[in-house]
């Protein structure tokens, strides 16, 4: 690891929510208790698309230990209004109707009445006795399917926006967007060597262990309390504040600790139901999703059809791409298309390029994002096809993506030109690594590689830390840990100020506590937030400034900092806990405070290895060593770091191998459990190598750039070439399970 | 989960008592690992949960050379594959044992309960089919004897009638001469149902040759099934590749699988082929040492 | 069944206490434990035996206790996540828990401490092999489980050294 020239930025304390977590003190959602507390139960669609005709909620009403029952009735008339979310818009009626569906189901697993009662096995007996006559519609899941223009239409008023024009038939299709750079046919015609493919995802979900969870408590007062599990506070305040039709003033959230997000814990859900309840109730409501309820009805990342070709010239230079590229929106518009088509040429140089994408609308939940959103599916495509060429070409799969890296100054086919990154390094470090310079021997063993990018976001954070009369700090900002990250603020705090990481308190504030706070997502947290922690420090300083400079009779100017935070004036010095604890005894207490908000993004580069075995016998795929190699700019808790390096390195290697949505002819998902929904155990993964790559970010004070997304892109891809080295067979369609590969081998013999 | 009352009788009397009162409202809480997921899930229903743990012949674990092994009902997984004796002596039955689900399901799930849930796809039943396992019955209407490919009649359904529940598990002793093995192909390295799962009996003459041989499948039919032919065929043969080859041969035709989510019915057929080779050399070797 | 059931009253060891509650025989040990005894430590992930976020240890053994009816703890022991530190210090699992960082979220790290400390009280010295095979009941979504195998393998190290100190002190 390289030597850090910080004091604190480097090392590795121990996290300060640590001890409650490891002795099952901390609080999530679901452990939160309030006197009167009523237990919820949601019922759901069993069909993928239908009109409500009816419901009858009286026998429900009318059983013994029933608080309150709700339906899509109760629910405000929302107008179609486009809210920012943080990493995407959402339209709020949509919203609104996907959390209680109101005249319309549109998928298995849909909302349409919930029940509260003294405990969960009442209202879920309750739950069944309400009588809902639905009106069967013909639905579909497949994109290709839902494209046709016979397809069974989900929205009658839904016209695609066909890049800025609104077509005038109603379509499944939400969106078509379009990038192009230079002139690709003109590309294509230069290239001596052309690659072109198709290639399909299934829908994966991101898999958090710990369910959705509320606790509503619609006060006395007109205001709606909410503990939850999000990962943005303020996000999910404005939400339900907007579903509800009330003040966003009017809603007060506290984040409870949250047991995994990764993208899919940024939409509310339970929250406006809940909230519903209590108020009908007069009594607090708590929700636990079912497991089941959570894949079928939640937000899991879309599937995929792309069809991506590129041209290169001889000595591997790539001249031309072209990709169109359909993601399933699921049963409302998405989003997430944008990102695929943004990244699926971001790694590589290409002088020509064009990007068709492709928002389809489908019977299935309204799909989310997934830890580098839509940047995973193209990948597997682009990372594969790139193998492909080098194969044809002759040339070692990795000089020819060292050839072709994006630098700075490169352009991506959607416009912005990248400033100083770090692909080219963290390939260097593959190069040099031991798991690449080691030999791979053994039957039926291949090794591969793949890249990844995510341009990691900056968005709004607030933070305010107050000192306490021992020279320790409070610092209080809105930024929900999912991983840790609450440390390593606490760190650049202290690192700014010369002290330790143990003399803050760090503290997840609620809405009513902390300044606005986007959402803990986009890997930017450790970057913006991280940089509210600092500047809140500057701002303490500044302020001590002052007051060193009456405490020790000068000038304001006459007080200097050094590095290492320590005060000197008029001959005098002082560390500054030393300083706060003098401070304290007379005058004002000493608040910093900050917010900001970047718009720069931090440009997020990966590089994996991996070595697989595959059994012939029976198309399971082993993974032997796995190396994952980031560009974190600055690693400033690299136990963190790496961990979020191997976490997101073997979520891909899950989505790479056997996780996928199984639909019936029905349209009704059919593994809604962790039992066929296959996620790896620890069983299934070996070690998970690091390496972390440092090449600074001169957007941030100490060189931060978001590491949480890119890892989980590089797996699928990575395994599809490890997978063809073993076996020359070319898997392109994830996942690439044991049949699916077995079947693959047989085709290709 | 819909209500129910709930017993704990201390006799087989006692449960058979409440067993045959309560009829099909009855459901025999043994580990519990599939039986609170039916009933969480509406699965199952039952008026009462009869919990047969506190019955001591339930509890039983005992081998003699005589009789062999005498498996109380309730006895869980864990507790076969950390006897060592017993998992040296039931080769296929301690597989089995140790890959249902993870550590915690196989300190509560039980054989006889493994049994009795009747899923095509059960992991025990080719191990108990191979090993020639029979179920020791108590009912109303005294007690009988089944044998373990008799069992289940159909996916989740098992022969027994209202009243009726399973004691013991009977199992012949083993010699020296004796190797089972039992393996099952799921697409992770655990906590999967098995797509296919093949258990395999040699028993070798002074000669090495294959004295007498019992191939077993599972998930790949309405029951688990034992494979006549292919067993027969290996009497008297020489425990080689090609014989082997053969007998996985004949064991694919009596498969019938489904495509489902878990793999198609031709990829299923495929590795019945590849695992009754597989059981069969490890259970070879066990025999061979 | 036209009345409710009768709860049925239930006496029971958690970490080392003697306990009394009631509870309705479809009440599940997990149910039991965190919403009438208030011990939120084991965790709801699944409901149906497959994340090992709630496991306890019933009589020496890890279980999913959502898959265990609360009435089924009469007389039995029971230790959870809250047994595992002795009043105000972390035991070696804990402490190499933190230290190696084998925690993000932290929602499977009750389930984890509790299956991992039982492992290596049974099988001290148990390998990676080992660790895997017999842990992998217990799912985690964030760390890739790298941590958590290291974290074991050290707590394993540090307990094999205090047996080695408590006996060479005797």
């Amino acid at each position: 690891m390289a030597t850090t020239p910080y004091r604190v930025i480097g090392t590795r304390p121990v996290r300060h929510d640590g001890a409650d977590k490891v002795t099952g003190k901390a609080v999530y959602t679901a452990d939160f208790k309030l006197p009167g507390l009523q237990a919820g139960f949601v019922l759901r669609s069993p069909h993928p698309h239908a009109k409500i005709v009816s419901i009858d909620t009286s026998a429900a009403e009318a059983t013994a230990g029933v608080s309150a029952v709700v339906t899509g009735a109760d629910f405000p008339n929302v107008q179609d209004k486009i809210a920012q979310l943080g990493e995407g818009s959402v339209n709020l009626a949509h919203l609104s109707a996907n959390c209680m569906a109101k005249d319309k189901v549109l998928y298995k697993g849909h909302a349409v009445a919930a029940v509260s009662a003294t405990n969960a096995h009442i209202a879920e007996e309750a739950a069944a006795k309400i009588v809902v006559e639905y009106e069967i519609l013909p639905s579909v899941t497949d994109i290709m399917e839902a494209m046709a223009d016979d397809a069974p239409l989900l929205h009658a008023d839904l016209f695609t926006d066909d890049l800025g024009q609104k077509a005038d038939t109603a379509s499944n299709v939400a969106v078509h967007m379009h990038f192009e750079k230079g002139d690709v046919a003109a590309g294509f015609e230069q290239a001596d060597v052309v690659v072109e493919a198709e290639f399909k995802t299934a829908t994966v979900h991101q898999g958090y262990i710990e369910p959705h969870a509320i606790v509503a408590d619609y006060n006395e007062d007109g205001r709606v309390r909410l503990w939850t599990a999000t990962q943005g506070s303020f996000t999910c305040r404005q939400q339900t504040a907007e579903i509800l039709q009330i003040g966003v003033g009017d809603v007060l959230v506290t984040p409870c600790e949250i047991g995994g997000g990764f993208g899919g814990k940024i939409a509310v859900y339970l929250e406006p139901t809940a909230a519903i309840l209590s108020k009908k109730a007069g009594r607090p409501v708590s929700i636990l999703m079912t497991r089941t309820d959570v894949f079928e009805a939640t937000g899991p990342t879309p599937a995929s059809f792309m069809r991506v070709k590129v041209g290169a010239k001889n000595d591997g230079t790539l001249i031309a791409g072209e990709a169109w590229i359909a993601y399933d929106a699921g049963a409302f518009p998405s989003g997430v298309i944008g990102h695929g088509c943004t990244c699926v040429f971001s790694c590589y140089d290409i002088e020509h390029a064009v990007v068709d994408g492709y928002d389809v609308c489908v019977n299935k939940p309204h799909t989310k994002a997934y830890r580098a959103p839509g940047a995973t599916q193209v990948a597997f495509a682009m990372e594969q096809l790139m193998d492909e060429l080098a194969e044809q070409l002759d040339i070692c799969p990795l000089e020819i993506r060292m050839k072709n890296a994006v630098k700075e100054g490169s352009r991506r086919v959607d416009g912005p030109v990248y400033p100083q990154i770090g692909y080219v390094e963290c390939l260097e470090a593959l190069r040099d690594s031991d798991h690449w310079n080691s030999p791979l021997a053994g039957d039926n063993r291949g090794r591969g590689i793949a890249g990844g990018f995510w341009f990691g976001c900056g968005m709004k954070s607030s933070a305010a830390c107050s000192v306490n009369s021992d020279g320790t700090i409070n610092l209080l900002e809105g930024s929900t840990d999912i991983g840790g990250s609450r440390a390593s603020l606490a760190m650049q705090l202290a690192e700014t100020l010369g002290i330790e990481s143990s003399d803050v308190n760090p503290m997840v504030g609620d809405t009513d506590s902390v300044g606005y706070t986007d959402v803990t997502g986009g890997s930017r947290v450790t970057f913006a937030t991280g940089l509210a922690a600092y500047e809140a420090g500057i701002d303490l300083q500044s302020q001590m400034k002052v007051r060193a400079a009456e405490l020790w009779e000068c000038e304001t100017s006459d007080v200097s900092i050094a590095d290492d935070g320590t005060f000197s004036g008029n001959g005098k010095t002082a560390g500054f806990k030393d300083l706060a604890t003098q401070l304290f005894s007379s005058g004002e207490a000493l608040v910093g405070r900050a917010t900001v908000a970047p718009e720069c993004p931090t440009n997020g580069f990966a590089a994996h290895i991996v070595d697989v075995e595959v059994d012939p016998d029976t198309g399971k795929v082993t993974i032997l060593r796995y190396t994952a190699i980031q560009d974190a700019g600055t690693a400033i808790h690299p136990s963190y770091v790496e961990g979020q390096m191997q976490g997101g390195a073997v979520q891909g290697i899950g989505w790479a191998l056997n996780e996928e949505y199984f639909f019936n002819d029905d349209d009704q998902m059919t593994n809604a459990s962790f039992l066929d929904y296959r996620m790896p155990t620890m069983l299934d993964v070996p070690m998970i190598d690091t390496i972390i790559v440092e090449t600074g970010n001169a957007d941030h004070p100490y060189g931060v750039r978001g590491v949480g997304e890119p890892p989980i892109i590089p797996p699928p891809p990575a395994i599809g070439n490890a997978i063809y080295n073993a076996t020359q067979t070319r898997m392109r369609e994830l996942p690439m399970s044991p049949p699916k590969v077995w079947q693959a081998m047989q085709s290709s013999d | 989960m819909k209500d129910f009352q709930y017993a704990a009788p201390t006799t087989i009397q006692a449960a058979t008592s409440l067993l045959t009162e309560h009829g099909s409202g009855a459901r025999i809480l043994a580990g519990g690992t599939d039986i609170i997921v039916q009933l969480r899930e509406g699965l199952r229903e039952a008026d009462i949960v009869v919990d047969i743990k506190k019955i001591p012949e339930l509890r039983e674990c005992q081998y003699s050379d005589e009789s062999g092994l005498c498996l109380g009902a309730a006895v869980t997984c864990c507790e076969i594959y950390e006897d060592a004796d017993l998992a040296g002596r039931y080769g296929a039955l301690a597989d089995s044992t140790h890959i249902i689900g993870g550590w915690q399901i196989q300190s509560r799930a039980s054989v006889g309960g493994n049994l009795c849930n009747a899923s095509p796809a059960a992991d025990t039943i080719p191990a108990l089919i191979v090993l020639n396992a029979e179920a020791q019955v108590t009912g109303p209407n005294g007690q009988r004897t089944i044998a373990a490919d008799a069992f289940c009649t159909g996916p989740g359904i098992n022969s027994l009638v209202d009243g009726e529940f399973v004691v013991a598990i009977q199992i012949p002793p083993q010699s020296a001469s004796m190797g089972s093995a039992y393996q099952r192909f799921i697409p992770r390295n655990e906590m999967d149902i098995a797509v296919v799962g093949v258990g395999s009996w040699i028993e070798l003459d002074a000669d090495g040759n294959i004295a007498n041989a019992r191939i077993s499948l599972g998930a790949v039919a309405a029951t688990p099934l034992f494979a006549v032919e292919a067993s027969q065929f290996l009497v008297g043969k020489e425990p080689s590749d090609d014989n082997f080859a053969e007998a996985a041969e004949l064991a694919k035709q009596i498969a019938t699988p489904i495509t489902d989510m878990r793999g198609t019915a031709h990829y299923r057929t495929h590795l019945v082929g590849v695992l009754v080779k597989r059981t069969l050399t490890t259970a070879l070797a066990r025999a061979q040492a | 069944m036209t009345t409710a059931t009768k709860k049925i009253h239930v006496t029971t060891t958690v970490n080392g206490e003697s306990v009394e509650f009631l509870c309705e025989p479809r009440n599940s040990l997990l149910e039991v434990l965190r919403d009438t005894l208030g011990l939120t430590g084991c965790k709801e992930g699944c409901n149906n035996g497959n994340c090992g976020a709630c496991t306890v240890i019933v009589n020496k053994l890890p279980v999913n206790s959502c898959l265990v009816f609360g009435v089924e703890a009469e007389g039995a022991e029971i230790e959870t996540v809250e047994g595992i530190a002795d009043a105000n210090e972390l035991h070696p699992i804990q402490d190499c828990f933190l230290e190696g960082a084998a925690l993000q979220c932290g929602i499977c790290t009750p389930g984890f401490l509790v299956s991992a400390k039982a492992l290596l009280e049974k099988k001290p010295g148990a390998s990676e092999e080992t660790i895997r095979f017999d842990l992998s009941g217990n799912l985690c979504r964030c760390t890739g489980y790298d941590k958590i195998v290291r974290a074991i393998q050290a707590a394993d190290k540090q307990m094999s050294a205090a047996t080695v100190d408590s006996t060479t002190n005797d």
